[in-house]
């Protein structure tokens, strides 16, 4: 894909995040849709493409009113939100749509109206996973973390830092779910939820949803907000069975995925000015350094330890205070979106100042896929 | 009312035989004729080069430990803190299991022990291939 062709041009979070009981998930969808066309100066009518993961467009689109000409209901989990990026950016190229709108919603902590998940006992993994003991996302995603502190030399204390230092995002963002200062004898000492991972490494469980607009280039330059452009994306597959990655000691869709949105944007990553990495799990950022190719595996844990990720270190990652601070519908995906277009067009809450280029990277399922998005605010 | 069940899997026509050999006391697995590439989980086709001749053979049942967590949460058939384990074949392929006779610590679970698969018989139709430590 070329870059700098598609920008997005309008970006909303729902009107609330955390805990919202008297909204269902369909309509938290609507809530974020309206925020962000709201948010690009745009009426419903104006759009012509629409994607969304979990719902299927059809139900968000009636829903919403809209006639779409283009659709996406690409749902690969958390990162779903990358994918549509990156489908829409090369759909807008193409000439099949003009104005893309992608939504995310989830009533994950209140359970109104959400799409219930079912696993059978005739799929792979109701055969060869669930009669093991797995039950949430805590019980499978840190699996494969023992064999990748072994391999790596990654201690305890240094995964630890991760959720440590995005509190101190966090406390940076009044929207934050979590904003009390942590240190790391609280998350070790905190409640043993799946050895090695304890209560403060697992992410929040929250009700929520965004939304983003997507055009041309050369039409956001009429748009009221400041255009963020794609540079480079990146997306892959690899097993939704955590038992059968090819390793535990990097994951195969990250490093596909990462490294392809580099090429494509044509970046050093020295030029990286502000990083998201979806973390579902204290581990994931970890990965993430690694699988992108920001250092070795073996430096990654030491390179949180030392701070360079903290407000004023060089590689500001998670600086909305992440799944584990800022909140966790379920789908992180799209707050992590959010989170870097709010960098790009420089009204963060913990604004990174003159940052201006953004990684935006996301995991699905127990690193199942894997979506990167690389912005910037020059074009 | 009797105690909640662990899940249970169903097999499929591609599966039926690793489930046939558990009941049987073997831990089947398979191996592409054109590659030599052993996989799982199963499938009449080899992931690895897409032939479909394909054998099912009687694996040695050895493994070692690849990962795990110690879960703490309660799960239907499951007494917490149990760990859900990754285990290495020695074969190659790995797969998740439960490590059984052994504690259910971090202590007693080290990376990289040698285990060997015990069955554990669900029903008439289903066995379940779990993993103990090596003996000697």
């Amino acid at each position: 894909m070329r870059r700098n062709q598609v920008a997005v041009v309008g970006a909303a979070e729902t009107t609330e995040l955390g805990v919202i009981p008297n909204v269902s998930q369909i309509q938290l969808h609507a809530d974020a849709a309206l925020n962000a066309i709201a948010d690009a100066g745009l009426k419903l009518s104006d759009i012509d493409g629409f994607a969304t993961a979990v719902e299927t467009p059809q139900q968000i689109a009636h829903y919403l009113g809209i006639t779409p000409t283009w659709v996406d209901g690409t749902s690969v989990g958390g990162c779903s939100f990358m994918l549509h990026v990156r489908h829409a950016a090369a759909a807008i190229e193409a000439g099949l749509c003009k104005t893309v709108l992608i939504t995310h919603a989830e009533s994950g902590k209140s359970n109104i109206g959400r799409t219930p998940r079912m696993i059978g006992p005739d799929s792979l993994n109701g055969q060869f996973e669930l009669p093991y003991g797995v039950s949430t996302p805590a019980s499978m995603f840190p699996i494969p973390v023992l064999r990748y502190m072994k391999t790596h030399g990654i201690t305890h204390e240094q995964i630890a830092m991760v959720a440590v230092v995005q509190r101190e995002w966090a406390a940076k963002n009044p929207r934050a779910t979590m904003k009390t200062p942590i240190t790391v004898e609280d998350v070790l000492n905190s409640r043993m939820i799946a050895y090695p991972f304890r209560i403060l490494q697992c992410c929040l469980v929250t009700d929520g949803g965004g939304a983003l607009i997507l055009t041309s280039a050369d039409r956001a330059r009429d748009f009221p907000r400041k255009p963020v452009y794609i540079l480079g994306t990146g997306e892959s597959v690899e097993t939704p069975m955590v038992s059968q990655m090819q390793t535990f000691d990097s994951s195969r869709a990250f490093r596909t995925a990462g490294p392809l949105a580099f090429r494509e944007a044509g970046i050093a990553h020295g030029d990286v000015d502000h990083l998201m990495v979806y973390d579902a799990f204290a581990h994931l950022p970890l990965y993430g350094l690694g699988d992108l190719g920001f250092m070795p595996h073996e430096e990654v844990g030491k390179f949180i330890a030392d701070g360079n990720t903290r407000p004023g270190g060089k590689l500001p990652l998670n600086t909305n205070g992440g799944g584990l601070s800022y909140m966790h519908s379920g789908m992180y995906g799209m707050y992590a979106l959010q989170e870097s277009v709010r960098q790009m067009r420089g009204i963060a809450p913990a604004q990174v100042q003159g940052a201006k280029i953004s990684v935006c990277h996301g995991v699905g399922g127990m690193f199942a896929a894997s979506g990167t998005i690389i912005f910037t605010n020059e074009r | 009312m009797a105690e909640p069940a662990r899940a249970k899997p169903k097999p499929t026509p591609e599966t039926q035989h690793f489930w046939d050999g558990t009941q049987a006391g073997e831990l089947r697995l398979q191996r592409c004729d054109a590659c030599a590439n052993v996989y799982f989980p199963p499938r009449p086709f080899c992931p690895a080069c897409g032939g479909r001749k394909v054998c099912v053979f009687k694996a040695s049942g050895r493994a070692k430990l690849y990962s795990y967590v110690i879960h703490h949460r309660p799960v239907p058939g499951f007494t917490p803190p149990y760990a859900i384990a990754v285990v290495e074949l020695d074969e190659g392929p790995r797969m998740m299991s439960n490590i059984v006779d052994c504690p259910q610590t971090p202590e007693a679970l080290e990376l990289d022990m040698k285990l060997e698969v015990a069955f554990e018989k669900l029903d008439d139709k289903i066995t379940l291939p779990l993993f103990r430590p090596a003996k000697g």
